[in-house]
């Protein structure tokens, strides 16, 4: 009897050795562990035995029924692995191949430019707002110092609707409609569209984005406003970016300078961008003028702000060194994706 | 402006810096420089020569071999010059030297031309004699210079051998072009320029001393004048030289004119250009011969007048056109030009010089619409200092003198009937340190104003502001001049230390972030169109002729009919922008934008125009009008608004597929337009595919739009699901189906979905079957089939009076 089992453990072990496959292997299983395979038909020849030596039989043929079963589930674990193997060796992809690509459109690059200066300045307490771009003659001109036939009226190139009416030819007239309101201090950032009568070339649009700051309140100094210009620079176009303010003239600030920034191409040593002088023109600014202030029914002897007014798609075509300014206005999706 | 330094240096005489460390700064106290020419650029190792001998070549007949004393030793130079004589005195250009340009007057090289000794015909020339054009200038600034051949010093010139020929022609020098603020009158002049400069640099200013002039004569003998008009005409000066001697001017003038780029003419035409520039007060000069009962009038011309200007023009004037008239008619027009009929001419024996101040506004005005600017209307224009013409003309005066030009007639004719008020402001340093963030000590400050001819009076404590500063009349403009010269870049930089607000953006425009977002989530590139268009928009949009959008807000200046309308209907842009991508061959173009419309409450408008925001989207390429209609729907969640926007069916868009478009409505207030664009407009924009527009009014959608959202729980209880195939006539809308299988379905209907439509030859002609899957459930037990079959009853049998109906 004895015998027999390690015969039949024998047999075993080779026939799950030289199994092929999975199916040929439940065939090994099914021929010695199953109801009637080898190790069952010995059981069955039990009846033979000497009654006091079935336990000890019974206890061999289950042992050699574990070792058997346990041999074959390690057959299997192989084979399953050589199968999985094999199928991912034919699975193999040319992962140089170039990725799908979803379809995402994206922002306009002046929106970018203008988010990204929205940001310094709302970090900074501005609040964004937004005036008409239709506009009385009253908030584009005459509460900004601009009198009836100034030379200003006249630079500026004014598309007129009617007399009194206009297109704003600067986003300055919200400043008046902020200061009208009489709420104190005032922080406001207001961006928007305005129009000058310009014929269209690669620098020039009659049609075009300027964001306005200004802020109001009790000891605004000139020093404050080249402090917060200069923390817009560096935030805005790195912090390597220096500042210089040069005198200017604005009807409607005293004083007004106007302000370059290193060009950040060539980091100020002059290049074909900054035409070689290593700076870069970039806004008007100024303290309100105290008649502004006082036209807008805020007392200059106890108030003084500052204002700002940055042209957006100078920043942007900047930015992103784009060499003519017709791009912006086409909208083709070649230009576009860049961005 | 353009200021030769040499020029600028006659009255500073003590600037002493590098022409670069002028520009700097001048531009940082407030002169803005836009330019700087160096007269002397690419002019190298040129000297004064003189020609001592000249020999013929041995082998060219058009050449000359001279021995040239060029200072220090003789040198040899071969030339074929037609004009050189012994003992003339050239310039020369030796071994290793640079010239500007070629004599024939073509544009000179960026870096001019370098001359290198060499053998011309087999003999050794060390260098060349130079033409005018070569040294960079030219016969018109040069009269004396040949036509034709090596400039020559004339005697009176005073060079010697070795000397630098380059100075003695006046060229070692810079012309810096200044862009004067529209507030600064005072320095369009040279004397001007030159206070500022000697401000900056802290040098003494020397103006002219301008003398008493004039015989015993009385000039009232020779003229009178007349002022009708005071208000346009705020002063008029003159003066008379008799004995006019017409000759060349001095050389130092004329160079002066030259570097200016002001041809020299004759000593008076020169005089007046000069002192033009000197003072930057306009001066004229008339044939006194010629100004009829030696009168001058000056009045305004009556509309429909007309006159002759001296450039022999016939000009159409109006009532608003001041005019200066003799005894008979008018001679020229104010401030503008003079007439042919006055002109000086080389014949003229007796001279009137003419200074006067004129409406700054007026001449503007008047010179647009006569079409006519002039150097003299550019100054008037700016409103120049009335004090400022009496010195103007008696330095004239002054120069004729100087130059012998013709003996000058004792006294002035001065109409002055209103002299302008002193101005003066007190002194408020504290004031205007407050203003600038700064300590500057008061001294420092009166030191800058003295500078500039700001006089203070300690006793009173006021400042005299002179009457050439126009632009000073508040503490504001005195802290600027004292901010100007401490120097911007020595103001401390801070930050305001004021109450703290908070920084935000507006609701709405988070509302359009988000909408921004979803369109590039789905495809959409953002675009920018102008506000403006054309009227024959409407016509190409397919719009009704009644159709109350054409009531467009019309620019009374446009920049041509392209553009001469605001526009109403938020498309045109962006369907130019789209056909563009289509005509370039672009792919799946999608682009959205966000633009006004402008919206006249009447016409003409009498009240700003309503502004509305919109959003508008369109797209060609893979997709149709449910691919559209999803981002919206996308959009609507994004903004809490998909249980209260509908799409209605509509034929109503004149510029969209009359079977494909739908109105959008929020809460039942419509809010925008979506559909496939019409065939005709999709031809009328070129474009031969089909195109999907959709449009959203912003000021609903921001009325509506919300960002609260209150969790619902993930569902625990399972679903019943039942399919069901209708079959229904073509024209009933899924839409209309869906509304009565959730109002039938009631809290339980979960959703429904539809998942397919089919036409064709399985069902009945003019039908189409359509498939939807209904998800029931209850958030509080497992339901049962029965009521979910009695739900379902309850759904068809109100279809069926629709006449939908289950599919065999």
């Amino acid at each position: 009897m004895q015998n027999k089992i390690d015969e039949i453990k024998k047999n075993a072990i080779k026939a799950i050795e030289e199994a092929c496959g999975v199916d040929n292997l439940n065939e090994v299983k099914v021929s010695y562990l199953g109801k009637k395979g080898e190790l069952s038909k010995l059981l069955k020849g039990m009846k033979n035995v000497a009654p006091e030596d079935r336990p000890k039989i019974g206890q061999m043929v289950n042992e050699a029924r574990a070792m058997i079963d346990e041999q074959m589930s390690k057959k299997r674990a192989e084979i399953q692995k050589k199968i999985r193997e094999e199928k991912m060796s034919r699975e193999v992809i040319d992962v140089t191949l170039p990725g799908r690509k979803p379809l995402v459109g994206h922002r306009h690059p002046n929106q970018i430019a203008l988010e990204d200066l929205e940001r310094v300045f709302i970090g900074m307490g501005y609040e964004v707002v937004e005036g008409p771009e239709v506009e009385y003659d009253k908030y584009n001109f005459e509460l900004l110092n601009i009198p009836a036939n100034h030379p200003a009226k006249d630079e500026q190139d004014t598309f007129y609707i009617t007399k009194d009416i206009l297109l704003r030819t600067q986003t300055s007239p919200v400043q008046a409609r902020i200061m009208e309101t009489g709420k104190m201090p005032i922080r406001v950032l207001s961006p928007g569209r305005v129009f000058r009568s310009d014929e269209v070339d690669a620098t020039h649009s009659p049609s075009f984005h300027q964001v306005e700051g200004l802020v109001v309140d009790k000891g605004i100094t000139f020093a404050d406003l080249k402090g917060t210009l200069q923390q817009w620079a560096t935030e805005f176009f790195g912090p390597a970016t220096k500042v210089k303010f040069r005198p200017h003239h604005f009807p409607f600030t005293e004083p007004s300078a106007e302000v370059d920034i290193t060009c950040f191409k060539c980091g100020g040593k002059g290049c074909r961008m900054c035409k070689g002088s290593g700076w870069i023109e970039i806004l008007g600014c100024g303290m309100v003028h105290p008649k502004v202030l006082s036209d807008c029914g805020i007392d200059p002897d106890v108030y003084s702000g500052f204002a700002f007014g940055i042209g957006l798609e100078r920043v942007t075509l900047l930015k992103y060194e784009i060499d003519d300014m017709r791009l912006l206005y086409e909208n083709d999706v070649r230009f576009l994706k860049q961005f | 402006m353009n200021t030769p330094i040499s020029w600028i240096k006659a009255y500073v005489p003590d600037l002493d810096c590098s022409v670069q460390e002028y520009v700097d700064k001048m531009t940082l106290s407030g002169s803005h420089v836009e330019n700087a020419v160096y007269l002397d650029k690419n002019l190298e190792k040129i000297v004064v020569g003189r020609v001592d001998k000249i020999e013929k070549h041995p082998d060219a007949d058009k050449l000359i071999v001279c021995q040239v004393n060029i200072g220090d030793e003789t040198t040899q130079i071969v030339t074929g010059a037609p004009n050189v004589t012994l003992g003339a005195l050239v310039p020369v250009v030796l071994d290793g030297g640079r010239v500007a340009g070629g004599h024939d007057g073509s544009p000179n090289p960026e870096n001019g031309i370098k001359i290198k000794k060499g053998k011309l015909r087999g003999v050794v020339s060390n260098g060349m004699m130079c033409s005018i054009e070569e040294l960079g200038s030219s016969r018109e600034m040069y009269s004396e210079a040949p036509e034709d051949g090596i400039y020559i010093f004339s005697e009176k010139s005073g060079v010697k051998p070795g000397d630098d020929a380059v100075e003695a022609l006046g060229l070692r020098d810079a012309v810096v072009e200044f862009e004067i603020t529209s507030n600064r009158v005072d320095c369009f002049s040279m004397v001007g320029m030159a206070r500022e400069a000697a401000a900056t640099f802290e040098k003494d200013f020397y103006p002219p001393i301008v003398k008493e002039t004039g015989d015993d004569d009385d000039v009232n003998k020779y003229i009178a004048v007349e002022v009708l008009d005071t208000e346009l005409c705020p002063r008029f000066t003159a003066r008379v030289v008799k004995n006019i001697r017409i000759a060349e001017s001095p050389e130092w003038m004329k160079r002066r004119l030259a570097a200016m780029g002001i041809r020299p003419i004759n000593n008076i035409v020169d005089i007046t250009n000069y002192v033009m520039e000197e003072f930057g007060q306009p001066m004229h000069a008339y044939d006194l011969d010629t100004i009829r009962g030696h009168k001058i009038v000056v009045k305004r011309a009556e509309d429909g007048d007309t006159f002759t200007t001296l450039d022999g023009q016939e000009r159409q004037l109006d009532h608003d056109v001041l005019m200066i008239n003799d005894a008979e008619g008018p001679v020229g027009i104010a401030g503008i030009m003079g007439g042919e009929n006055s002109m000086v001419t080389d014949q003229m024996t007796t001279l009137l010089f003419e200074a006067a101040n004129f409406d700054g506004t007026n001449i503007r005005l008047s010179s647009k619409r006569i079409g006519l600017r002039t150097d003299a209307s550019g100054k008037f224009e700016k409103g120049l200092d009335p004090e400022n013409a009496l010195a103007a003309i008696n330095r004239a005066c002054q120069l004729v003198e100087e130059l012998d030009a013709g003996d000058v007639v004792g006294g002035v004719v001065d109409v002055y009937p209103n002299p302008v008020e002193p101005v003066t402001l007190p002194f408020e340093p504290e004031k205007y340190n407050k203003l600038l963030g700064t300590e500057i000590a008061p001294e420092t400050m009166l030191g800058y104003f003295d500078r500039l001819g700001i006089a203070y009076d300690k006793e009173t404590n006021l400042l005299d502001i002179p009457s050439f500063r126009q632009d000073l009349r508040c503490s504001a403009d005195m802290a600027e001049e004292a901010a100007r010269f401490f120097g911007y870049d020595n103001i401390p930089t801070t930050l305001p230390h004021a109450e703290a607000t908070a920084g935000k953006k507006s609701f709405a425009a988070r509302v359009e972030e988000v909408l921004m977002n979803v369109a590039e989530q789905n495809g959409f590139c953002g675009g920018m169109t102008y506000s403006f268009e054309s009227p024959k928009v409407f016509d190409k949009l397919l719009m009704d002729p009644e159709d109350p959008l054409r009531k467009a807000i019309v620019i009374s200046n446009p920049l041509g009919e392209d553009y001469s309308i605001m526009r109403t209907v938020e498309l045109n842009g962006i369907l130019t922008s789209l056909a563009g991508n289509y005509n370039h061959r672009n792919k799946d173009v999608r682009l959205y934008e966000f633009g006004n419309v402008y919206l006249p409450k009447a016409l003409p408008l009498t009240e700003l125009p309503e502004e509305r925001k919109r959003l508008a989207l369109a797209m060609y390429g893979d997709c149709d009008f449910f691919t559209l209609k999803g981002v919206l729907e996308e959009m609507f969640i994004k903004l809490g608004l998909s249980e209260r926007a509908s799409f209605e069916p509509s034929k109503e868009k004149t510029f969209l597929h009359p079977g494909r478009q739908a109105l959008v409505y929020v809460d039942g207030v419509y809010a925008g337009f979506i559909g496939q664009v019409h065939p005709e407009v999709c031809e009328n924009y070129d474009m031969k595919c089909e195109a999907y527009v959709a449009a959203l009014d912003l000021p609903v959608i921001v009325d509506k739009a919300t960002f609260d959202r209150k969790y619902e729980g993930v569902a625990r209880y399972p679903s019943v699901n039942r399919d069901l195939a209708l079959v229904m006539d073509k024209g009933i809308f899924v839409g209309d189906v869906v509304k009565v299988m959730k109002e039938k379905g009631g809290k339980l209907l979960e959703s429904v979905q539809l998942f397919d439509v089919y036409e064709g030859s399985q069902i009945a002609a003019g039908k189409k079957s359509v498939a939807f899957s209904l998800v029931f459930r209850s958030s509080e037990r497992s339901l049962e089939a029965a009521e979910v079959n009695k739900l379902v009853d309850k759904i068809l049998k109100e279809l069926e009076t629709m006449g939908v109906e289950l599919r065999a």
